[in-house]
């Protein structure tokens, strides 16, 4: 009995609580690439980037927060800084859709042309966040660092393995929670919501219909801002803020959209989960699990792991060709790419 | 007679401007990249050894020596090449010191210092690989091969009675290269090593590494990577997850960010650097103070070494080619003949003008072996109470 104890705990620690909180940052990321796609109808490639600069503003309220004294007790300072943080890029996104996007609109451009010019704007959004608060890791976290230590952990169950549940790793899961239901009540359950739906299901329909179109680009780029700018602002406390990792946190967000369908946010949350989960599970060796679960004779000697942690990528893309091929319209019904 | 005598003074004259030249030394270190916190000390070390020497105006008829900074970026090989090709064609460099890490250093030895006949000291390439690398003699290092450095690791950890322990490395030359010269080292000596796993710099999120690393196990955790990338993020989740206490850590990782990013967390912890004890390192330590830079940290002393090192052999060879002077790196370096401590460049160059051999010891004890490598000295620490201790030298 002890001995399946412990290798719930060693798979908890090493698999379910990191896939968890990975897959909740991805599926926010992947939300506003999705929703981008449906209402907008493009490939959104600066959203990493909208991502980085929604932390950065982050950052620097937290640090004059810190400066100032105020914190939180224990949940971290980051928190309070949230909300500036949206204010910010929502402004940054609608001040880049007047500029930028607009133009390509009303010229009726192909979405391949608004794909590239979003890549123009994702180097000019890199640029600026590198401009402000520079290239290297920035830390901002404080307040109490462990909900449960592995320390902790062990000396309070009796148990051989510990397991950790750090503060973020919880505020993540949380928020993540929180925002999906707010965002399905939003567009179920409210006029504007609906009226972004019925845009993205036919536009000319929703336009006969006297729905508002620059409403709808409006709301859309303000809700992206408040989902890229907590997701941002989340990855970088649960793990580390540096400009970089967020151009490459691009590829699994992007290939999370895809599996759970384009256009699909129910499908943008699920395919989050799935390439977390599988990128963590498939290179996970499980050799200190199956000593707790078999008979002594037969404990493994070598370490059980599918594939090592090197193609930790190459497991998340090898999905996404597999659903490409033979779900070209992803996991749930989305558009097809 | 008056003329001929005008004649013959003037020519002495401009005889004597033309052989003082102003003699371009590049100095090629990863002012970017995952070292960028242990390169500016370094570059201060080998701008020191030439502030020495044209102020001493004893190289080659009062030649002076400038450098010429470039950024090798320690892992990219295209970037760090076309860096040395414009020090080589456009700046007009006589030697370069660099660059810093194993595979940049490799890229321009065999893409543009072979080409251009140029000589390359590196103060801090610690790669195997580089021993046995086509150099035509042009390419040295004051930093041991880490061929050495695995042995040196074995012997630590081996003194504190650890026999079992996981390795993780930073996916390049000198990763490779360090994790499998310590694995042999180690597993001669009788020791297991789990597991021998890679790392890619620059991620966010190391937990599915770390996952492979705790289910491997092992007393002790090994991080051969770099402290401003990965090797930071590793140790983090390690800790993060109860997966490993203590670790080990080589070079790459020693520096005052280790101690800054954790503190008393890592207390327990071990680690080797290059370093010596020797009164020549004593005597850089309080030069580079008074210059206000810190050269106790890593690879600063083998970089004021290593420029040295390029004007000695200058001036030995008495002249600034590098085709010429490559022959004579070895002579200044090693044994028999005059010892010169740092801060004694000037009389040193003097020294061989004047036909004296000279034995160049330096800030860390230089004694070139082999294919033109340092014989390899380094300190011991270990972290306790939030600090980093220097245990003994080796």
């Amino acid at each position: 009995m002890i001995d399946i104890l412990n290798a719930m705990v060693v798979l908890s620690n090493y698999v379910l609580i990191p896939a968890i909180a990975y897959g909740s940052q991805l599926a926010l990321g992947a939300l506003g690439v999705t929703l981008i796609y449906g209402i907008l109808r493009f490939s959104n490639f600066a959203h990493g980037d909208t991502m980085a600069f929604g932390a950065m503003v982050t950052i620097l309220f937290t640090w004059l927060f810190q400066s100032w004294g105020i914190t939180l007790g224990f949940l971290p300072t980051a928190l309070l800084g949230i909300p500036f943080g949206i204010i910010a890029t929502a402004a940054l996104l609608l001040a880049t859709d007047k500029l930028v996007y607009q133009f390509y609109r009303r010229q009726k451009a192909d979405p391949v042309i608004l794909v590239i010019v979003s890549m123009g704007v994702m180097f000019v959004m890199n640029g600026l966040v590198r401009f402000i608060i520079g290239p290297n890791d920035q830390r901002f976290s404080d307040g109490e660092r462990f909900i449960i230590s592995a320390r902790e952990f062990k000396t309070l169950t009796g148990l051989k393995e510990g397991l950790a549940f750090k503060t973020t790793q919880g505020i993540t899961i949380v928020t993540a929670i929180i925002l999906v239901l707010v965002l399905f009540w939003f567009l179920n359950r409210t006029r504007t919501g609906k009226s972004m739906r019925a845009f993205s299901d036919n536009e000319d329909l929703a336009l006969l219909s006297g729905i508002n179109p620059d409403k709808v680009v409006m709301v859309t780029w303000i809700i992206v801002a408040g989902l890229a700018a907590t997701a941002g602002a989340l990855y970088g406390l649960d793990k580390s803020f540096k400009p970089f990792i967020f151009l490459q946190l691009l590829l699994p967000i992007f290939a999370s959209a895809i599996v759970g369908g384009l256009g699909n946010p129910i499908g943008a949350i699920a395919g989050g989960f799935v390439i977390a989960f599988s990128e963590v599970l498939i290179t996970y060796p499980l050799k200190k699990v199956l000593k707790y679960l078999m008979p002594e004779q037969l404990e493994p000697s070598g370490l059980v792991q599918l594939l090592s942690t090197d193609y930790k990528f190459a497991v998340s893309f090898t999905i996404l060709i597999i659903v490409l091929l033979f779900r070209p319209t992803g996991l749930f019904k989305g558009k097809s790419v | 007679m008056r003329k001929l005598l005008l004649a013959t003074t003037a020519v002495a004259l401009t005889a004597g401007i033309a052989s003082a030249e102003d003699i371009k030394i590049g100095v090629i270190l990863g002012f970017t990249g995952p070292i960028e916190s242990l390169t500016p000390p370094m570059a201060q070390g080998a701008e020191l050894a030439m502030a020495e020497v044209s102020d001493s105006g004893a190289l080659l008829g009062g030649s002076t020596v400038t450098s010429v900074r470039g950024d090798s970026t320690c892992i990219d090989s295209g970037a760090a090449t076309a860096v040395a090709e414009r020090q080589i064609t456009s700046d007009g460099v006589k030697g370069i010191m660099g660059a810093d890490c194993s595979g940049v250093t490799g890229a321009i030895l065999s893409n543009v210092a072979l080409a251009n006949g140029m000589v390359m000291i590196s103060p801090s390439a610690t790669s195997p690989g580089l021993s046995t690398a086509e150099d035509n003699g042009l390419f040295f290092r004051t930093a041991p091969s880490d061929a050495r450095q695995g042995v040196v690791m074995t012997e630590v950890l081996m003194e504190n009675g650890i026999q079992e322990v996981a390795v993780t490395y930073t996916n390049n030359d000198y990763g490779k290269g360090l994790a499998d010269s310590f694995q042999a080292a180690f597993e001669a000596a009788g020791g297991t090593v789990t597991i021998n796993a890679a790392h890619e710099d620059g991620k966010a999120d190391y937990s599915a590494e770390i996952g492979a690393l705790a289910a491997a196990g092992g007393e002790r955790l090994v991080v051969a990577g770099y402290v401003d990338q990965g090797g930071s993020g590793i140790v983090r989740a390690a800790l993060d997850s109860g997966a490993f206490d203590t670790f080990h850590f080589p070079d790459g990782m020693i520096s005052a960010t280790l101690v800054n990013n954790f503190g008393s967390e890592i207390d327990g912890s071990t680690g080797q650097v290059p370093g010596t004890n020797s009164a020549g390192a004593g005597l850089f330590a309080s030069m580079s103070s008074d210059a206000g830079f810190d050269g106790t940290a890593p690879f600063v002393a083998e970089s004021y070494d290593a420029a040295a090192l390029i004007m000695l052999a200058m001036q030995s060879a008495g002249s600034s080619d590098p085709t010429v002077y490559k022959d004579h790196v070895m002579d200044v370096a090693n044994a028999p003949g005059l010892k010169i401590a740092p801060g004694q460049l000037g009389l040193a160059l003097k020294a061989v003008a004047a036909g004296i051999d000279v034995d160049y010891d330096g800030a860390s004890a230089v004694e070139l072996i082999g294919p033109g490598e340092s014989a390899g000295n380094y300190r011991q620490v270990k972290f306790e109470g939030g600090a980093e201790v220097t245990v003994k030298y080796r």
